[in-house]
């Protein structure tokens, strides 16, 4: 293999890693705050790929891509009150069986109203531009893909560590009767979280279905388990942990295919997850004790 | 003036009753205590005054308000706050975080005012305002739980064993502590398991057993009590 397919097949990587990282960081800010790995997040990032398959039919792209980020974030704050908030006080395993439930919901849902043949996943002609540097050639997308998840993570991190909001949400964290006493609003933050979490995976799912061509209602169900498998790598709860996992598996992913053993890419993935829950079930940056008290 | 009337309050988890029926009210401006052994339902009896359990029956009544029922937020922005059992530092954020959790509900230019205020009462918490919660001495601890509540700029503070696993002159500092805020026109509403600390510090008290309240009185005459001084002071008929 020569040097600049090398170069080619990670910068494709280190792309898709982006998108992963984002939908990760929704399962893991989920997990931080209710305990909760929300089954249904890859199904939000699948419906996100519908809205912009609908919203671009009757509108120029930029409005598109603000209806499908709209949207979807109402969805994910509209789901956790419905199907996760009645659930709160009940045992955690009620709230997590709800999860499926949703996801299941989600998948079949679309399958009715949208079939399950694949949809086309429309063009938008800026992010199709072609790059040429030197030998290397890429879409914007892939460019921009890694470019835009850090600029949304340190803005996410900013929020987190700087805002009043922030704080909050690190408090109820890890003690939501405590943080009741203080006068915040736990439902509030609740959505909050919800909110980040769906509006990111909206951007991951505008960033990755771009390169996929189609979407079907199975579409999140991979996806959605390999970035739970990235969440679960860094460290679940655990930002920075979530982002170095995307990147890591897309990377690797990425490369298998580039070495002829695509078929086994998938399994990697899991084989990941079984070795990492073995050595260091904690993941690479997972505190020690993450049960509440 | 009672700025604190509890009547008929009951309260269950599943099938077990955990207060049975108490009722009982806090002067304004005055130091109260309720004491009790452990289970006598002290703690639910707070817990259940700032909404975070749900009372079978009966009636809390703040400020001629009733509160029964209402938001936890709310009750907090009425002035009453909680200093919890076993201090509940945020352990993951820093003290000076902690402390402006306390002003959550509160305006940006009183929260200042606060701040100054509570450095004044624990320069310790100024000290070390950067270090994680979690870093900080039980003593500490305690002290950042009750200058996190002072931060709400309350009316009246209820505070939940204060003394639990203390070392006994870091007691003294914290009843010292609570003296002067009461000092300040804040009333205080104290549940504590060492009788003797708390009855000599308290205006008036109630004993409360296994849910139900058995005995009032001065903190003098409690303290003369002889059913009291077996019970709780550890005097051997």
């Amino acid at each position: 293999m020569s040097m600049t397919t090398i170069l080619q097949h990670c910068l494709t990587g280190i792309s898709l890693g982006g998108a992963y990282a984002l939908i990760a960081i929704g399962y893991t800010l989920v997990y931080g705050i209710l305990r909760l790995i929300n089954f249904a997040h890859g199904d939000i990032f699948m419906m996100a790929g519908y809205f912009m398959i609908f919203s671009l039919a009757s509108f120029p792209w930029p409005a598109a891509i603000l209806i499908t980020l709209v949207v979807t974030t109402v969805m994910g704050i509209a789901i956790e009150r419905i199907a996760y908030k009645p659930l709160r006080e009940a045992p955690r395993m009620s709230i997590m069986i709800s999860a499926i439930g949703v996801s299941y919901l989600l998948q079949n849902l679309s399958t009715y109203l949208f079939t399950a043949i694949p949809r086309g996943y429309p063009e938008i002609p800026f992010l199709k531009r072609i790059f040429r540097v030197g030998d290397l050639s890429a879409s914007f997308v892939t460019v921009l893909t890694p470019l835009l998840t850090i600029v949304l993570v340190v803005i996410l991190m900013t929020l987190i560590g700087r805002t009043k909001t922030g704080m909050a949400m690190r408090a109820v964290s890890k003690d939501f009767e405590t943080a009741k006493l203080m006068g915040i609003n736990i439902n509030a933050i609740v959505s909050v979280t919800f909110a980040i979490g769906s509006f990111l995976a909206a951007v991951g799912s505008i960033l990755y279905f771009t390169d996929r061509m189609s979407v079907t209602p199975f579409s999140g169900t991979l996806p959605g388990l390999k970035c739970f498998v990235a969440a679960v790598f860094g460290g679940i709860g655990n930002i920075p942990g979530a982002v170095v996992g995307g990147f890591f598996i897309g990377i690797v992913e990425t490369l298998l295919v580039a070495l002829g053993y695509s078929t086994f890419s998938d399994a990697f993935t899991f084989l990941l997850l079984i070795v990492m829950l073995l050595v260091k079930p904690t993941g690479l940056f997972g505190e020690k004790s993450v049960e509440k008290v | 003036m009672s700025i604190l009337e509890i009547r008929d309050l009951s309260v269950h988890y599943g099938g077990i009753v955990a207060l049975d029926g108490i009722s009982f009210s806090v002067k304004e401006g005055a130091i109260v205590t309720l004491i009790g052994a452990n289970g006598a339902g002290k703690s639910t009896t707070l817990r259940t005054i700032m909404g975070l359990v749900h009372a079978a029956g009966g009636s809390v009544h703040y400020r001629g308000e009733k509160i029964t029922g209402l938001d936890t937020r709310k009750i907090v922005e009425m002035g009453l706050v909680l200093v919890p059992e076993g201090r509940r530092v945020f352990p993951n954020l820093t003290v000076l975080e902690n402390l402006k959790l306390g002003s959550y509900l509160q305006h940006t230019r009183h929260e200042a005012r606060n701040l100054e205020h509570v450095y004044d009462l624990f320069p310790r918490l100024l000290e070390r305002h950067w270090q994680l919660a979690g870093t900080l001495s039980g003593g500490e601890q305690q002290m950042l739980a009750v200058g996190r509540a002072l931060m709400a700029n309350p009316t009246m503070v209820m505070m939940d064993e204060p003394s639990l696993g203390l070392a006994p002159l870091v007691v003294k500092d914290i009843f010292s502590i609570i003296r002067r805020i009461n000092g300040e026109g804040v009333t205080v509403l104290l549940i504590e398991q060492n009788a003797n600390v708390a009855l000599h510090t308290a205006d008036y008290g109630y004993v409360l057993q296994t849910g139900s309240i058995t005995l009032k009185g001065t903190g003098t005459e409690l303290l003369e009590n002889e059913e009291v001084k077996v019970a709780y002071l550890g005097k051997t008929r």
